[in-house]
């Protein structure tokens, strides 16, 4: 806690190179992560079916989404979509026999596949046209999928996830959910980590910053454009298979409409473009941020302090939601990630102020 | 598969697509003076029928509840602009987007939420009965919107030929060359939104006639959207005929495919006119084409 650069000299380039230069950073990582791992030891069955388990699917699709928008910097208002792609997949390959983790692996590729039709949007345009173009593929993926009887079952069929395994564990109990949620949300937290200390995501950041000057460089747009697709869908498409199985434990089209692909946007925006921390702040923010406001009001309401009608009521959640991404945007357009950066800067040096370069 | 039928869907459609370039008018005044893509322009068009029928439910006539609207939605408009957009120019598209977005989800909770969700009846006096033509039924509604909404384009084709029109291509052609010429870009931009407000008004009466006041009056975002992709983000006469394109194939293809397929194929179709478009043009038939410089 006390001025904690203190006795921090890295000798070695693989020490100053690695993922936590300091440790006070590594053992706050390990704090987080002890804290998940134990998470349903002090956590009640409540808390952790409602709250944790899809703050951590949902990080993770944002993790996939803010790879594609802060990352790669192509804009993706179909998300949504993708994720239903890997779930309808997956909950069809395992109805069928096919085991859990060869039908997560199947969902991902078709996912990526798809995916990348969205990307081909990508070469042609970009920015705004890019917004419209994904958001349209939005629309279609949504009518086939509600309309072909064979994916969906129809329009307001529920397809219920049946029992699987993985890795010879059934995954029945809430507690095997959560760690398989856990599991898939390390991977792709340290995939995003990685991501930009390998040729592939300095290749991604280059297209990002300015495609024509990547080009001029020798980065083929075409290919990483593309790629990018890929990778974000891939890892979008086994999430959506993952919020199927562990949360939902049923897939109906309405849980992946265009509604669900704002909130991922909005996840990413309120979180920072870019970050890893900033998508796990960012999707609890989304959440949670409305549930615990509305709390804060109800009682005052039923106290009558506020005179609040019951139709106003239920649409608080949506005012605040929409209220907060209007707030982010306007005050803090880096997001929760900027403000913890903020709050970690000042710590590190705390209380010798004068040392912060 | 006989004429009449053929005849009444693209009647009727051409008149929708009328109707819908009326929500776009607003999209495109504003890109055409800011460069901002407005995605809350159904969240207004839908605030613009709640103000209107707010008005008719004191005791006003629908023409008094109008121009009432009309003022109400002008600074409405203002003061969006004034709060939210100004303090983000020179941010990303993706932060502009998505605060016009945050704003539409804010809009579709709050006004819903204070004057009620169920849907609201508003009348324009015109009955609804449908007007007969040989064998061909017009939609009385649908002819007043269209009539509406030729006379907007027809204001707002004019209101270009003002002084203050002038002002705004020129807002539109270049911000910093206008500066320098001592045109008010902030000005400029304040009133197209203002103006998209007026809009507005037109498109949330003829609508909510339509359809009742409600909610759903955001998802008009859509069709326009594509209306405004096709015509051209930039320009008025792209969302007239635009407007036309969307409304006649939103019309005959579903009137045709619908009974095959099981229903709701209009949003296909204004899906594909999207993609299409910005596969194969995408400044639009009429849209100004942008050269890009490293």
């Amino acid at each position: 806690m006390f001025y904690r650069l203190s006795g921090v000299h890295h000798t070695r380039y693989a020490s100053a190179r690695q993922l936590w230069p300091l440790p006070a950073d590594r053992w706050q990582v390990a704090a987080v992560f002890v804290l998940a791992v134990a998470a349903p030891l002090y956590m009640s069955d409540l808390y952790l079916s409602s709250y944790m388990l899809p703050w951590l699917v949902w990080s993770t699709a944002t993790l996939a989404l803010t790879l594609l928008m802060g990352v790669a910097g192509q804009l993706h208002f179909g998300f949504g979509a993708v994720m239903a792609i890997g779930a309808y997949t997956s909950i069809h390959l395992t109805q069928a026999g096919v085991p859990f983790e060869l039908a997560l692996l199947v969902a991902g590729l078709l996912a990526a596949l798809i995916g990348c039709l969205f990307g081909a949007a990508a070469l042609r345009v970009k920015g705004l046209y890019l917004v419209m173009a994904t958001l349209a593929m939005q629309f279609l993926v949504d009518w086939v999928i509600v309309n072909v009887k064979a994916i969906s079952g129809g329009a307001v069929a529920t397809l219920q996830a049946p029992a699987v395994e993985f890795l010879w564990i059934p995954v029945d109990t809430l507690v095997a959910r959560y760690y398989v949620a856990l599991l898939w949300a390390v991977i792709v937290t340290l995939l995003m980590l990685n991501i930009k200390r390998t040729s592939f995501g300095r290749a991604l950041v280059a297209v990002r910053d300015k495609d024509f000057a990547a080009a001029v460089i020798g980065v083929n747009i075409f290919k990483y454009k593309l790629l990018a697709f890929f990778t974000s869908s891939f890892l979008g498409g086994v999430t959506g298979a993952i919020l199927a199985f562990c949360f939902y434990r049923a897939v109906t089209p309405q849980q992946f409409s265009f509604d669900i692909s704002i909130q991922l946007v909005a996840m990413v925006l309120v979180g920072g473009l870019g970050s890893t921390i900033g998508a796990f702040l960012g999707a609890g923010f989304v959440l949670l941020a409305p549930i615990v406001l509305l709390n804060i009001v109800a009682p005052m309401v039923e106290a009558g302090w506020l005179p609040v009608s019951a139709s106003l009521m239920a649409h608080i959640p949506l005012m605040i939601y929409g209220a907060m991404i209007i707030g982010f945007l306007l005050f803090e357009p880096l997001g929760l990630a900027k403000i913890y950066d903020n709050a970690r800067k000042y710590f590190l040096v705390w209380p010798f102020r004068h040392t912060q370069s | 598969m006989n004429i009449e039928f053929f005849l009444e869907l693209l009647a009727n459609g051409a008149l929708t697509g009328l109707m819908y370039g009326m929500v776009a008018l607003g999209i495109v005044l504003i890109y055409k003076s800011s460069g901002v893509l407005n995605f809350s322009q159904g969240a207004m068009v839908m605030t613009a029928g709640y103000v209107t029928w707010l008005m008719t439910s004191f005791g006003l006539s629908i023409y008094a509840a109008v121009a009432l609207g009309i003022v109400a939605m002008f600074v409405f408009g203002l003061l969006i602009e004034r709060l939210l957009l100004r303090s983000m120019v020179g941010q990303p598209i993706i932060m502009i987007v998505m605060l016009t977005l945050g704003l539409d989800v804010f809009l579709r909770g709050l006004v819903p939420g204070i004057l009620g969700t169920s849907p609201k009846h508003l009348d324009i006096g015109v009955g609804m009965a449908p007007l007969i033509l040989g064998d061909v039924f017009i939609n009385r509604v649908y002819l007043v919107g269209g009539v509406v909404a030729l006379a907007l384009f027809a204001l707002a084709a004019l209101f270009f030929r003002t002084r203050l029109g002038t002002k705004l291509r020129a807002v539109s052609d270049d911000h910093v060359s206008s500066w320098s010429v001592g045109i008010s870009v902030e000005h400029a931009v304040a009133m197209s939104w203002g103006l998209a407000g007026v809009c507005a008004v037109g498109a949330g009466t003829i609508w909510g006639t339509v359809q009742g006041v409600e909610w759903s009056l955001t998802a008009l975002l859509f069709p326009a959207v594509a209306v405004v992709i096709l015509g051209g983000i930039d320009s008025i006469l792209g969302a007239l005929l635009g407007g036309i394109v969307v409304g006649v194939l939103g019309s005959v293809i579903p009137g045709y495919v619908d009974p095959l397929v099981g229903g709701s194929t209009r949003d296909v179709v204004t899906s594909i006119i999207i993609l299409l478009t910005i596969m194969i043009r995408p400044y639009g038939m009429f849209g100004r084409e942008d050269i890009e410089r490293i």
